[in-house]
């Protein structure tokens, strides 16, 4: 079997430099490489460009490395539940590309299925457009969008085996896939880490061939942002 | 008297049909939930990935992994199904999803929408908008007619960048339904007590008023 167990998060961030394109799963603060972005900050690589739906949470996921000012651009969907970044951004210390969501999510499904573009509907008419060819198939205007491309791919999952397989829970999926595929490197931390043949080859959503490094996280928070609950009564 | 939020969440659930998958964005949409009718089945998918979304957890069952797409804490119902984000933007764009319900900043008098930003003030991201705004053919709006200033949200032509083109179908606010005609807002229903006038005072945007206008049944 391949070998792709590594230790820990740091053994994991090996080869990384200043200056270059990772994607992070995520949606939210929802299935995030929490272990991996801490080995990031640790390590002081900067001039990072980050792919991720969201930005994280002031002092949480992404925000931390926001803090040190590791990120020099950030491309996402949906940024609003960051102080810091919101900051950053008015103030030109940090490049905002927004991406409809379903195209970030197929730009990277594109980049690791080897189509380098596609044509969508969102954001025609929109300042998205900006730039982008136009064509129109069944009466429709749609834009032309282009794989991302991206150095390292850090994703989370619930359960990962020796031969790099993932299996994610519930709504902690979102992303994680897609990224998955599209990492030059893919880096996994998973929730449990065991020998192949433990988990069932029906159930696995990442295949490991996708997933070159992979690792058991020292602990999760999980932590959660929107706490909405009902009661008995 | 005009509506509040849930009495506009309360009307537009009476737009849902039997077997309906439906999308609900954040804020007045999601209120929807609430009020769907006796005797209609529908499933609810949120972009983050999941269909068969069910209530707010009890305290002791809150899942850090199982949220929606406003990142609050949910459940799922028997029948749920989870996906990835490429796989449930394939359901929107691929208008498997049978109706939207989206909050709005603007709506324009064609069906423009603009809902992610202010320039300078408030750059939040589109999120799953625009990709839902462009597939989706069925797209309800929520809103109050008016912002907070007083000034009208149904306008001839949107201020705010818009978020999709000629794409809104159906205007359901706190004094009025109305559909977006080639010709404009042609007003269906006005709330309790209000009248067609208020509804024209309320609406910078071209209102059309035909015979048959009805007082809504909430």
């Amino acid at each position: 079997m391949i070998r792709k167990v590594v230790a820990n998060a740091e053994e994991a961030i090996a080869g990384i430099k200043s200056g270059m394109t990772l994607m992070l799963g995520g949606f939210g603060l929802c299935g995030i490489p929490e272990n991996s972005i801490t080995a990031l900050k640790n390590s002081g690589v900067n001039n990072l460009t980050c792919i991720s739906n969201n930005a994280g949470v002031d002092d949480f996921g992404l925000g931390l490395l926001l803090q040190t000012r590791q990120i020099k651009k950030m491309i996402s969907s949906y940024v609003g539940e960051n102080d810091l970044f919101e900051k950053l951004m008015l103030s030109g210390e940090l490049e905002v590309d927004l991406v409809p969501q379903g195209t970030l999510a197929e730009r990277c499904r594109a980049a690791g299925a080897g189509i380098p573009a596609f044509y969508t509907p969102a954001g025609y008419g929109t300042e998205v457009a900006e730039g982008k060819e136009v064509r129109w198939f069944n009466g429709k205007p749609h834009l032309l969008e282009h794989a991302f491309s991206a150095d390292y791919a850090f994703v989370k999952a619930w359960k990962g085996d020796e031969a790099g397989n993932l299996i994610y829970k519930g709504t902690a999926r979102n992303f994680n896939p897609m990224m998955a595929m599209a990492g030059k490197i893919t880096v996994a931390e998973v929730e449990e880490l065991v020998p192949a043949g433990e988990l069932d080859p029906n159930e696995i959503h990442t295949p490991g061939i996708f997933v070159q490094r992979i690792f058991q996280g020292n602990s999760y928070e999980k932590r959660i942002e929107n706490r909405t609950v009902r009661s008995k009564s | 008297m005009a509506l509040d939020k849930n009495g506009i969440a309360r009307r537009i659930a009476q737009e849902m049909k039997d077997g309906y998958y439906v999308n609900l964005g954040i804020g007045i949409p999601t209120l929807v939930a609430n009020y769907i009718p006796e005797g209609i089945s529908v499933e609810f998918q949120s972009e983050n990935g999941i269909l068969g979304m069910g209530p707010f957890p009890f305290e002791e069952d809150v899942d850090a992994d199982l949220i929606n797409a406003g990142k609050q804490t949910i459940t799922a119902l028997p029948g749920a199904a989870y996906f990835d984000s490429a796989t449930s933007f394939a359901m929107i764009r691929g208008q498997h999803v049978h109706m939207t319900v989206l909050g709005a900043m603007e709506v324009a008098q064609n069906g423009d929408i603009a809902n992610w930003k202010i320039p300078g003030k408030m750059v939040k991201g589109m999120g799953g908008a625009m990709d839902l705004v462009a597939s989706a053919d069925n797209i309800i709006v929520a809103m109050m007619h008016t912002n907070r200033a007083g000034e009208s949200k149904l306008l001839t032509k949107c201020t705010l960048p818009i978020t999709g083109v000629a794409c809104v179908k159906k205007v359901v606010t706190d004094l009025a339904v109305l559909d977006i005609t080639p010709h404009g807002f042609e007003l269906r229903e006005v709330a309790p007590g209000i009248s067609i006038e208020d509804v024209r005072n309320a609406t910078e945007g071209k209102l059309i008023v035909n015979d048959g206008v009805i007082e809504m049944r909430i």
